[in-house]
């Protein structure tokens, strides 16, 4: 708890703010990797005491937002057996595929049920052994080593009723997309604090390199994501590109290497697609062979899935840092978090819903200068 | 329980059309230990469940005369109201029985309260039951001296009711529901568009404990201390700060939405704008960091046993020591202010010194994948 209140101290976050205004000297844009990070910004309306010449741009890091529209349908037709318990964390369950949710399915009578680790729907299979068990794996390198602890000990057990739809996604090539992407507007990175105390970071030293762009790896927390700007703004506007580490009381050069070694028996890289953005090569984790008996996707047959995503919604340009969710014509309209086109307006750590739900709606309906949003 | 006692033709099944009129089994009741089909008949099976596990909870003449309708005197005393208050709800918590209360003293006082926001002194309930075949008399029983307890410490009499059994996996255990009359005093006139710009806005204790206790037990999450309902009557608490402050203007007992719901509600009401500082919520270190942990928002989740107040800003020193001197209103706090700018529109200045817009949520919260 005092952890808590001690990173989200207003006057040492005052005094930060502080410092990095007097630091700064011309527009830069800034992109914080994390849906938790865009959450954070947004709840606590850090963007708000940060001077004029900074722009957050908020990334691709929301797991639920990205994970690719074929996999919800997959998701959706699995859910929809009715010999199937299908598993999942509580904020997918709203994710919209091309024909409605994870709700709908569970409302229509397919067994849904919310997990809090995917360790319980191990359980659950062990409990229901007549039964299909699906759990749906989806996440960054943050939720990986538990889902692959998951499909590790069914292997390992012989839980065979036990099956995970795997979709990970990786941080460090959707940085390199975004680099090489044409408009890309994008000076410095906030990188994603809880990926790396997985993975460590070493591996990012190449991309600072390369693209000439200083990375930061940041918390969450209102102090944290504050210690990130301003080490970012001080490398920006010497003209370093440096790897830092802002996160030192989580994340380790080396990372944890136990949950590595999981990872690498259990997953291999992959192209993936992400939603809104595309394919991005080598981007995403899936099952070895040796785990393929434990693969949904394998076990279902859900190949012959056609998608269809809706046409208003630009949830691909927010991701991609090209607009804010508020500049998007469908925002607050169309698209709210009760009636979402995209993902982005689904999970508490999608811009588009991080923007709802906080207000920040154009025009706020607010003339308080003193109590609005910037935005 | 007036249909109960008798075999009138509303003593039936009411899922899967099996009628239990006529079919009387003579058996005392201590023989089943589970409910049956028999005990929503209408006969001898429910006059004994009347007799052996209702009567003994709520014990009173009004309901011992088990007529089919309760027939009670108008109390002309109460502060010499000319208005009744009058309101239900029904309870479908799970799991029945969770740290700090249970669906029995939830149903007592959540109906109490209802009444209590407007005012009302609460005087009578009634209670329904709707139990799945096969549930335990045991539990049951527990249930009823639940909501006798409740009810005795709400100061209010359960004068009338009603059982229904629904076959075996049509139900959830057991359902209740309660409505319940109470007389609003003369010159209380409480009402969310009452709000006003101007009006101290006090929150009576801490946040979200309720919901937090409920979701810990039914996920089986252990923190390191258990999370416990604030489930309790507020109708003293309400008869204090009338006292203190016979103008106050509005009351809302922010349940199920949490304090953002009753809020927005009381902003869209008045046309008022509201603001609130983060740094000013009570909220219980354990249950801040159970949010923190599934990604919820405190102030999006269940209460029920606390209160948000508008008053004018004069009267805001003496009803907060009126909530404080309340043996539920020990965690009162002055939380933010009503205001003329932003109508509609509820505020929160966030700890770091900036703002955010806290809407109405949608549904139930989500716990987010990391």
């Amino acid at each position: 708890m005092k952890h808590l209140t001690e990173y989200r101290d207003g006057e040492t976050a005052t005094r930060l703010a502080d410092q990095i205004a007097r630091q700064v000297t011309r527009p830069w844009a800034i992109m914080e990797v994390c849906g938790g990070q865009t959450h954070s910004i947004i709840r606590n309306g850090i963007d708000q005491i940060l001077p004029d010449e900074i722009e957050m741009v908020h990334g691709p890091g929301c797991p639920v937002c990205v994970t690719p529209l074929e996999v919800i349908d997959k998701a959706l037709a699995i859910a929809a057996r009715p010999d199937v318990i299908f598993c999942s964390f509580g904020d997918m369950l709203r994710v919209p595929g091309s024909e409605g949710d994870l709700f709908k399915v569970k409302a229509a009578g397919g067994d849904v049920r919310v997990v809090y680790s995917p360790l319980d729907a191990v359980k659950v299979a062990r409990e229901n052994p007549d039964r299909e068990v699906v759990f749906l794996a989806i996440g960054f390198e943050t939720t990986a080593p538990a889902n692959a602890m998951a499909v590790k000990v069914a292997h390992d057990h012989h839980v065979n009723n036990f099956s995970a739809l795997v979709s990970h996604v990786l941080v460090p090539p959707a940085i390199e997309a975004i680099m090489n992407s044409p408009g890309n507007r994008v000076a410095g990175f906030l990188a994603a604090g809880h990926v790396c105390a997985v993975t460590g970071y070493s591996h990012y030293r190449p991309l600072c390199d390369q693209y000439k762009v200083p990375i930061v790896i940041t918390g969450f927390e209102p102090l944290d994501v504050l210690e990130g700007i301003r080490r970012c703004i001080i490398q920006l506007e010497s003209g370093t590109a440096e790897l830092e580490n802002a996160y030192p009381r989580v994340v380790t050069e080396q990372g944890n290497v136990a949950a590595q070694v999981l990872l690498d028996e259990v997953f291999e890289t992959t192209d993936r697609n992400w939603r809104g953005i595309g394919p991005i090569k080598q981007s995403g984790w899936r099952l070895r062979d040796a785990f393929r008996n434990f693969d949904a996707e394998f076990k279902f047959d859900v190949s012959a899935i056609a998608t269809r995503e809706s046409t208003l919604c630009r949830a691909g340009d927010v991701l991609k840092g090209a607009i804010k969710p508020n500049q998007c014509d469908a925002f607050g309209k169309q698209c709210t978090p009760r009636t979402p086109l995209g993902a982005t307006m689904v999970s508490g750590e999608g811009a588009c819903a991080a923007y709802y739900n906080y207000g920040r709606l154009v025009p706020l309906a607010a003339p308080d200068a003193n109590v609005t949003g910037r935005a | 329980m007036a249909d109960e006692k008798t075999s009138s033709t509303d003593g039936k099944v009411v899922d899967g059309a099996v009628e239990f009129d006529g079919l009387v089994c003579p058996v005392p009741l201590q023989d089943y230990p589970n409910i049956i089909l028999g005990h929503g008949g209408g006969g001898k099976l429910s006059a004994e469940l009347v007799e052996h596990v209702f009567l003994p909870a709520f014990q009173n003449d009004y309901l011992g005369a088990l007529g089919d309708s309760a027939v009670f005197p108008v109390a002309e005393t109460v502060g010499g109201g000319r208005r009744l208050a009058m309101s239900t709800d029904s309870y479908v918590v799970r799991p029945l029985f969770f740290p700090g209360g249970s669906i029995g003293d939830l149903a007592v006082n959540g109906t109490v309260n209802d009444l209590a926001m407007v005012g009302a002194k609460p005087l009578y309930l009634t209670a329904a039951f709707i139990i799945e075949e096969g549930f335990p008399i045991a539990q049951l029983k527990r249930i009823a001296d639940a909501m006798g307890a409740a009810a005795r410490n709400a100061g209010v009499t359960v004068i009338t009711g009603d059982t229904k059994v629904v076959q075996r996996g049509h139900g959830d255990g057991c359902y209740i529901n309660t409505a319940g009359v109470g007389v609003v005093p003369d010159g209380i006139e409480i009402a969310a568009d009452r709000a006003r710009p101007g009006d101290a806005v006090i929150l009576s204790g801490t946040l979200g404990d309720h919901g937090m206790a409920i979701m810990s037990v039914r996920e089986g999450l252990e923190f390191e201390s258990e999370i416990r309902s604030d489930s309790a009557p507020l109708a003293d608490m309400v008869a204090a700060i009338t006292q203190a402050c016979p103008d106050v203007h509005t009351l809302r007992d922010p349940t199920r939405g949490g304090l953002a719901a009753s809020l927005n509600e009381i902003a869209a009401a008045s046309g008022c704008g509201i603001v609130i500082e983060e740094t000013r919520l009570p909220i219980h270190p354990t249950v801040q960091s159970a949010c923190e942990i599934l990604g919820f928002d405190p102030l999006l989740v269940a209460n029920e046993g606390k209160l948000v107040c508008m008053v004018p800003a004069e009267s805001a020193d003496a009803v907060l020591n009126a909530i404080r001197s309340d043996k539920h209103g020990s965690g009162a706090a002055l939380i933010g202010h009503v205001v003329a700018d932003h109508p509609g529109v509820v505020i929160a200045k966030t700890a770091i010194g900036a703002s955010r817009v806290i809407v109405t949520p949608i549904g139930e919260q989500l716990p987010r994948i990391c």
